[in-house]
């Protein structure tokens, strides 16, 4: 049984307030107090703390050897890590941005993703492989993207992607723990970076000590009968934003935060929708064949029925993400755009 | 421009002109760096927020490096190829890289290279061949496409490809370095050994001191230079002529200094001799030289700088008025 089947448990009674950032290091470190096999590698995760700050002072904490940083490169320190998994250990890789997976593809998807298969469940890759993703700062077409449907379309890899700092503790010591290998996506834009825009929901109150949350269970962030909007990350704050703003005009929105694509929560989709019977999906991925999909076909793989108006998709529009302001907002799915498709399924 | 073979290793005796040329190339570098830099933090404020301002996103400058660009590009026309690195502008100034278009391109505006779609770290010039990428030691294996076409067409032009000292553990370097001697493509593979990938020194990602020795590795020839523009002009010179003899590829690696963060904001905390770093500018040092050997004075010092300077403004005043690109068309030029 991997601590996924198992359910949330607090074991401390206070709690204290960090950005997401520090909530992932806050977790690994308990971690890596806890179980000595977990290690963690990748490039400038050092004495640099991560260039997101993921692992802000943690090579201090656990010196060199537990703490690595890496040359760069992704295939053969990504797959040190599969190997060292496969030996009992449990590494924690990080690909210091979701759009340089194509360097080092073929270590995840075909052997990371599949040895279990394979091995016919005989061999298991307890590993993390953590990435950040996401746009909204001119970062350009190589350093913007999400991707979080390319990992979650080949099978054999649990995805979570959270949206806040309590999330983001409880999923990393789920992730860590787990049995399978997971892709911990961490939107820059949620990580509370003192250099980023300040996000006012990157910071918030996290449980002291360990506490887990389960892999695969979407959380209802904000209730309401009008309409369910189904997303994940950075999107979920910008949703929150638009069902706030749209809550004064009578239309009043659900939404729900996904938290993992793999497992995928589908029965929480299925009954906000039944209750609301409409749905609007938001994805900073591209639109065509990835999430926005999948959620859609939730629902009419079921019961089409339940649907009073057509799905409504915000996405990126399968444009590489551009560089120049203007461009760039205008293919990130934004508060205006996610109020847009909420008027428009109701008002359908 | 000469390609013919030398008994020296070390340096050629250059002419006055030459030695002016590879000054000014190199005090533009950095006079329009200085610019970037200052219309980059400009409006970041309050704090420092990396997506706010005229030039938002990750900046990676080229302070120190510019005797490499200098150096190698002085052997090269338009019709050959350079595929430099996320830290492109020296490289893009050396070549000839259209000033006015590239510093748009960095403002994100309609008249940029890339039409504000690209930014800083994806800058392409067709005219001069010249483009880089974001995704490190992934501009070689389209070098050796470029040095492939060459060679079939017969016309003796080479492609440069640029990695730093950090990508230079990528299994994109490696691949291509083994596929251009096993092809002898008419390439030319510069190292940027600046010491560091981001905070990254080179003792702790790379196996060998130099990777110049990495050449033998893949039956190449090889050199290692340090940050002196003359030296790196000869090494460049020896390369050069190589590849478009039909004689196959070289790697040059150059023991360089990055006098900046990695990018901006960076505050480098981790790099113990940050204090002496300013005095390894190459500039200043290679001023001093050619003053003291009567190349230079006061007078073409100043003109030097001035001239650079007025090119640069009017790159920037050109980049500032030219219009930002029409959000409707955010998702034109995905297929032509
Ligand atoms: C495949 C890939 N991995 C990681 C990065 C992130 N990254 C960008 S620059 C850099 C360091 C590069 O160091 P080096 O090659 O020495 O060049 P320098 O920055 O010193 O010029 C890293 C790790 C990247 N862009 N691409």
């Amino acid at each position: 049984m991997t601590i996924t089947e198992t359910p949330t448990q607090e074991t401390g009674h206070g709690s204290h307030r960090l950005t997401t950032a520090k909530a992932m290091v806050e977790a690994i470190e308990l971690e890596m107090e806890r179980d000595p096999s977990v290690f963690y590698l990748g490039e400038d995760v050092g004495p640099y703390g991560g260039i997101f700050s993921s692992t802000a002072g943690l090579q201090e904490r656990f010196g060199k050897d537990r703490v690595i940083d890496t040359p760069i490169s992704e295939s053969a320190f990504i797959g040190l890590a599969i190997g060292a998994a496969v030996e009992g250990m449990r590494p924690i890789a990080e690909l210091m941005f979701a759009d340089f997976m194509g360097v080092c593809l073929d270590q995840i998807y075909n052997h990371m993703a599949k040895i279990h298969f394979e091995s016919g469940g005989n061999v298991k890759v307890p590993m993390v492989l953590t990435t950040a993703v996401g746009g909204g700062y001119s970062d350009g077409a190589q350093h913007s993207q999400c991707l979080w449907g390319t990992f979650a379309h080949l099978p054999g890899m649990k995805v979570v992607v959270p949206s806040n700092p309590y999330d983001a503790k409880g999923l990393m010591i789920s992730a860590i723990r787990d049995d399978n290998p997971v892709v911990y996506m961490f939107h820059k834009g949620v990580m509370g970076l003192p250099w980023m825009v300040k996000n006012p929901r990157a910071t918030g109150d996290v449980p002291d000590g360990p506490y887990s949350v389960p892999i695969g269970e979407a959380a209802v962030v904000r209730e309401g009968s009008d309409a369910t909007v189904v997303t994940l990350s950075l999107s979920v704050h910008h949703a929150l934003d638009a069902a706030e703003s749209l809550a004064g005009q009578g239309i009043d929105a659900e939404v729900i935060d996904l938290r993992s694509l793999v497992p995928l929560d589908r029965e929480t989709i299925l009954r906000s929708v039944s209750k609301t019977g409409r749905l609007v999906v938001v994805d900073e991925d591209y639109q065509s064949f990835g999430l926005s999909g999948e959620v859609s076909a939730t629902i009419t793989d079921v019961d089409p029925s339940m649907l009073r108006s057509p799905v409504a998709r915000v996405c990126n529009p399968d444009t590489p993400v551009p560089y120049a302001h203007a461009l760039e907002y205008a293919v990130l799915p934004r508060q205006d755009r996610i109020e847009a498709a909420i008027h428009r399924v109701v008002r359908a | 421009m000469s390609t013919t073979a030398h008994d020296t290793p070390q340096s050629l005796a250059l002419d006055p002109a030459t030695r002016l040329a590879l000054y000014r190339t190199m005090v533009l570098a950095r006079t329009f760096e200085e610019a970037v830099l200052r219309e980059y933090h400009a409006d970041k404020g309050p704090g420092f927020d990396i997506g706010k301002g005229l030039v938002p996103g990750e900046m990676h400058l080229a302070a120190g490096q510019e005797p490499v660009a200098a150096g190698v590009c002085a052997h090269l026309t338009g019709d050959d190829a350079v595929t430099a690195t996320h830290r492109p502008h020296h490289f893009a100034i050396a070549h000839g890289v259209d000033l006015d278009k590239m510093t748009a391109e960095i403002f994100g505006r309609e008249t940029g290279l890339g039409r504000g779609r690209g930014g800083h770290m994806h800058l392409f010039d067709p005219t001069v061949h010249f483009s880089c990428s974001g995704i490190i030691a992934e501009g070689y294996p389209p070098a050796l496409g470029q040095a492939y076409a060459f060679k079939q067409k017969g016309t003796g032009r080479v492609a440069v490809a640029v990695t730093g000292e950090g990508a230079a553990n990528q299994g994109a370097f490696h691949e291509s370095l083994n596929l251009a001697a096993l092809w002898q493509l008419p390439v030319v593979f510069v190292v940027e050994d600046n010491d560091w990938a981001i905070s990254v020194p080179r003792d702790a990602s790379t196996s060998v001191p130099s990777n110049a020795s990495r050449g033998a590795a893949y039956n190449m020839p090889a050199e290692r230079v340090e940050n002196d523009v003359e030296a790196i002009y000869a090494a460049a010179d020896r390369a050069v002529a190589r590849a478009r003899a039909g004689q196959g590829p070289t790697l040059l690696e150059v023991h360089t200094v990055r006098l900046w963060g990695h990018f901006e904001g960076d505050a480098q905390g981790y790099r113990p001799e940050l204090a002496d770093v300013p005095s390894m500018d190459p500039i200043p040092r290679y001023e001093q030289r050619l003053r003291d050997e009567g190349v230079l004075d006061d007078a073409v010092i100043a003109r030097t700088r001035q001239e650079a300077q007025a090119r640069v403004e009017q790159a920037i005043a050109f980049a500032k008025d030219s219009p930002v690109p029409d959000p409707a068309t955010a998702s034109s030029y995905v297929f032509s």
